[in-house]
C-alpha cells in the first residue's frame, strides 16, 4: 500500500500511522451530551468499501485524510486534515 | 451416526465407501423460533446449545458462504485461557471447561491437544506483570506456572535466550493452554446442531433486518424472506454491515490480522510460544507445519489478506527470538478480518430492538472463546438473561463507561487494541 502526502508525494505505507476513521474531526460541541460523545469516542460506521480515515505521516508530521478502499486496498487520494477539518 | 474406532476400522476395510454427509443442505422454511445470522464458529455453538441446552430446535444458521469459511476457518487455533480481568477471567475460563469436555461432546475429534501454552518475558517489569496474570489465572482454577530463565530453557531450548534486545529472562506457562484443529471445531459443532434439527442453511446472505414496532420480525435473505421473533447478529468481522441493516452502528472497526504456516517439518516446537514484545506466537501444527503469526497491520480492512510490512515485521521477530526456524519455508499467508472492540472485549448481549441480539468483538481471540460464546449467547436468547460468565459482556459498556475491560491496559480507545 502507497498513500500520498501534500507535502512529500507517494511513499510508502510504513512512513504512516493510521489513528482511525475521519469522524474523529467532527468533534462534538462540549455541552452534547452522553450519547453525542459516547458514539464519537466508540461507534463507527466501519464501511466496507470506500472509506476516509486518518493517516499521521511520521516524517513530515502531517495528519492526512486518506481516501481507500478497505476491501481492495486501493488509495485513491489524500487531503491534509487540517484543510479538511477548516 | 456416531463416529467410533470401530467405526473407522470398519470403513478402512471396505474402502471407506459408507461415509455420508454429515449434516443436511435444507432450503430454509419460512419461519424460525430464533435465527442465526452467521455460520462461523460462533454462530455454530449457539446453534447447538440453543439446542442441547434448551431445545430450541426450530432454529436456522444463515450462512453467507459455506460452513466455515470465515474466521473459524483462518485463525492460530490457538485454545488458553489466561486473562485477568473481571468478565473475561470466568468466561475464558468457562471457554477452556467446554473446551475439555468437547470431543466427547460432540463426538467429534477436533484434534484438542493442550501441549502448553508460554508467554515468554523479558525484564523485570513484565516478569512482575506475569506473576500477576499467573495469580489471577490460579485465583480463577485455571492454572499457571512462573518459569525462570532456566525453567524456560528446558522447554524450548532452541530460543535465543541471550538476544541482545530482548534477552529471555522467564515465561508464564499455562499447562492447560494449547491448540485445536479450527475446521473440525466448526464441523463438529455443524454437525451436531444439525442432528438436533437445526437448519443449516450456506449460501443465504442476510440483504435485510425486519423491524417493526421496535421488534424484530424476521429478515430478508437471498433465498427470500424468513420469519423470526429472535434474531442473532453473529458476523465477527462484518458485524458493522449486519448491524446496519438494523440501523445500529457499533462499537467495532474491522482490521486485518495475518497468519503463515511453513512447510512440514518434524516436531520441534512442541507448545505454543508467544513472545509479546515482538508482537509473535508459534505453535507447530500435527501435520508439521509452523503456525504464526503477529500483530495487526493497523488499518481498517476488509481485505482478508494484509501488507508486506506486517509480513516483514512478523518474520524478524520470529527470527529474533528462534534463528532456528530460519530455513523453514513459509508455505502461505491470509489474512482474517477481525472485529476489533475498543477496549478489546468482546460483546454479547440484547441491543435495544426486541428479540435482537448482537454477538461481536472478539479482536483477534476468538477462537478459545467458541464454545462460551456460544453457550452464553444461547443462554441469553432462551432466558433472557445473561449467562453468568458473560454478564460484563455489555453493549452499553462503552455509553456508560462502566465496566469497560481493558486487558492490555492501553485505553478504551479503537487504535489501541
Amino acid at each position: 500500500m502507497r498513500i500520498t502526502c501534500p507535502h512529500c508525494g507517494e511513499r510508502d505505507r510504513r512512513e504512516f500511522t493510521y489513528q482511525g476513521a475521519a469522524k474523529i474531526l467532527n468533534r462534538p460541541s462540549p455541552d452534547a451530551g452522553n450519547d453525542a460523545w459516547a458514539d464519537y469516542v466508540h461507534l463507527r460506521d466501519n464501511p466496507a468499501g470506500e472509506t476516509r480515515d486518518m493517516w499521521y505521516h511520521d516524517p513530515c508530521g502531517a495528519w492526512l485524510v486518506v481516501h481507500r478502499n478497505s476491501v481492495t486496498h486501493e488509495v485513491y487520494g489524500s487531503q491534509l486534515a487540517a484543510e479538511v477539518a477548516r | 451416526m456416531g463416529y467410533s474406532a470401530w467405526k473407522i476400522f470398519t470403513e478402512g476395510l471396505t474402502g471407506n465407501q459408507g461415509w455420508k454427509p454429515v449434516w443436511r443442505d435444507p432450503a430454509p422454511k419460512p419461519a424460525y423460533d430464533a435465527i442465526i445470522i452467521g455460520g462461523g464458529g460462533h454462530g455454530l455453538s449457539t446453534a447447538y446449545y440453543l439446542a442441547k441446552n434448551h431445545g430450541l430446535t426450530n432454529v436456522a444458521v444463515l450462512e453467507k458462504g459455506y460452513i466455515g469459511s470465515g474466521n473459524i476457518g483462518r485463525n492460530t487455533t490457538i485454545v488458553r485461557a489466561n486473562y485477568f480481568l473481571p468478565g473475561n477471567s470466568e468466561f475464558y475460563s468457562h471457554s477452556l471447561k467446554l473446551w475439555e469436555g468437547l470431543e466427547q461432546d460432540l463426538n467429534y475429534n477436533v484434534m484438542h491437544s493442550q501441549r502448553g501454552l508460554i508467554n515468554l518475558f523479558h525484564s523485570d517489569g513484565q516478569r512482575d506483570a506475569f506473576v500477576r496474570r499467573g495469580n489471577a489465572m490460579i485465583n480463577q482454577g485455571d492454572d499457571a506456572i512462573l518459569l525462570d530463565r532456566e525453567g524456560v530453557r528446558e522447554h524450548l531450548p532452541y530460543l535465543d535466550f541471550d538476544n541482545i534486545r530482548f534477552p529471555v529472562y522467564g515465561g508464564l506457562l499455562h499447562p492447560r493452554g494449547g491448540t485445536a484443529r479450527h475446521d473440525a471445531v466448526a464441523w463438529g459443532y455443524a454437525r451436531g446442531a444439525d442432528q438436533r434439527g437445526v437448519d443449516l442453511i450456506q449460501n443465504c446472505e442476510v440483504t435485510g433486518i425486519d423491524i417493526e414496532n421496535g421488534k424484530v420480525v424476521g429478515v430478508q435473505t437471498t433465498r427470500g424472506p424468513i420469519k423470526a421473533k429472535k434474531v442473532a447478529m453473529v458476523a465477527a468481522g462484518r458485524s458493522g454491515q449486519v448491524a446496519a441493516m438494523a440501523g445500529m452502528r457499533l462499537p467495532i472497526e474491522s482490521h486485518v490480522l495475518q497468519a503463515f504456516v511453513t512447510e512440514g517439518l518434524k516436531p520441534i516446537i512442541n507448545h505454543v510460544v508467544s513472545f509479546g514484545m515482538g508482537h509473535f506466537y508459534m505453535s507447530q501444527s500435527d501435520k508439521g507445519g509452523l503456525v504464526f503469526g503477529g500483530d495487526l497491520d493497523f488499518y481498517s480492512s476488509y481485505a482478508a489478506r494484509g501488507n508486506l510490512p506486517m509480513v516483514e515485521h512478523v518474520m524478524e521477530a520470529g527470527m529474533t527470538l528462534m534463528p532456528i526456524i530460519a530455513k523453514a519455508k513459509v508455505l502461505r499467508s491470509w489474512g482474517g478480518i477481525m472485529d476489533m472492540s475498543p477496549d478489546g472485549s468482546p460483546i454479547i448481549d440484547k441491543t435495544h430492538i426486541d428479540g435482537l441480539f448482537v454477538n461481536c468483538g472478539w479482536n483477534y481471540g476468538g477462537f478459545k472463546a467458541v464454545p462460551a460464546s456460544g453457550w452464553s449467547l444461547a443462554h441469553l436468547m432462551a432466558t433472557g438473561k445473561p449467562f453468568d460468565a458473560a454478564a460484563k459482556f455489555r453493549l452499553d459498556r462503552f455509553n456508560t463507561g462502566r465496566g469497560i475491560m481493558d486487558e492490555e491496559g492501553t485505553g478504551s480507545q479503537h487504535n489501541l487494541h
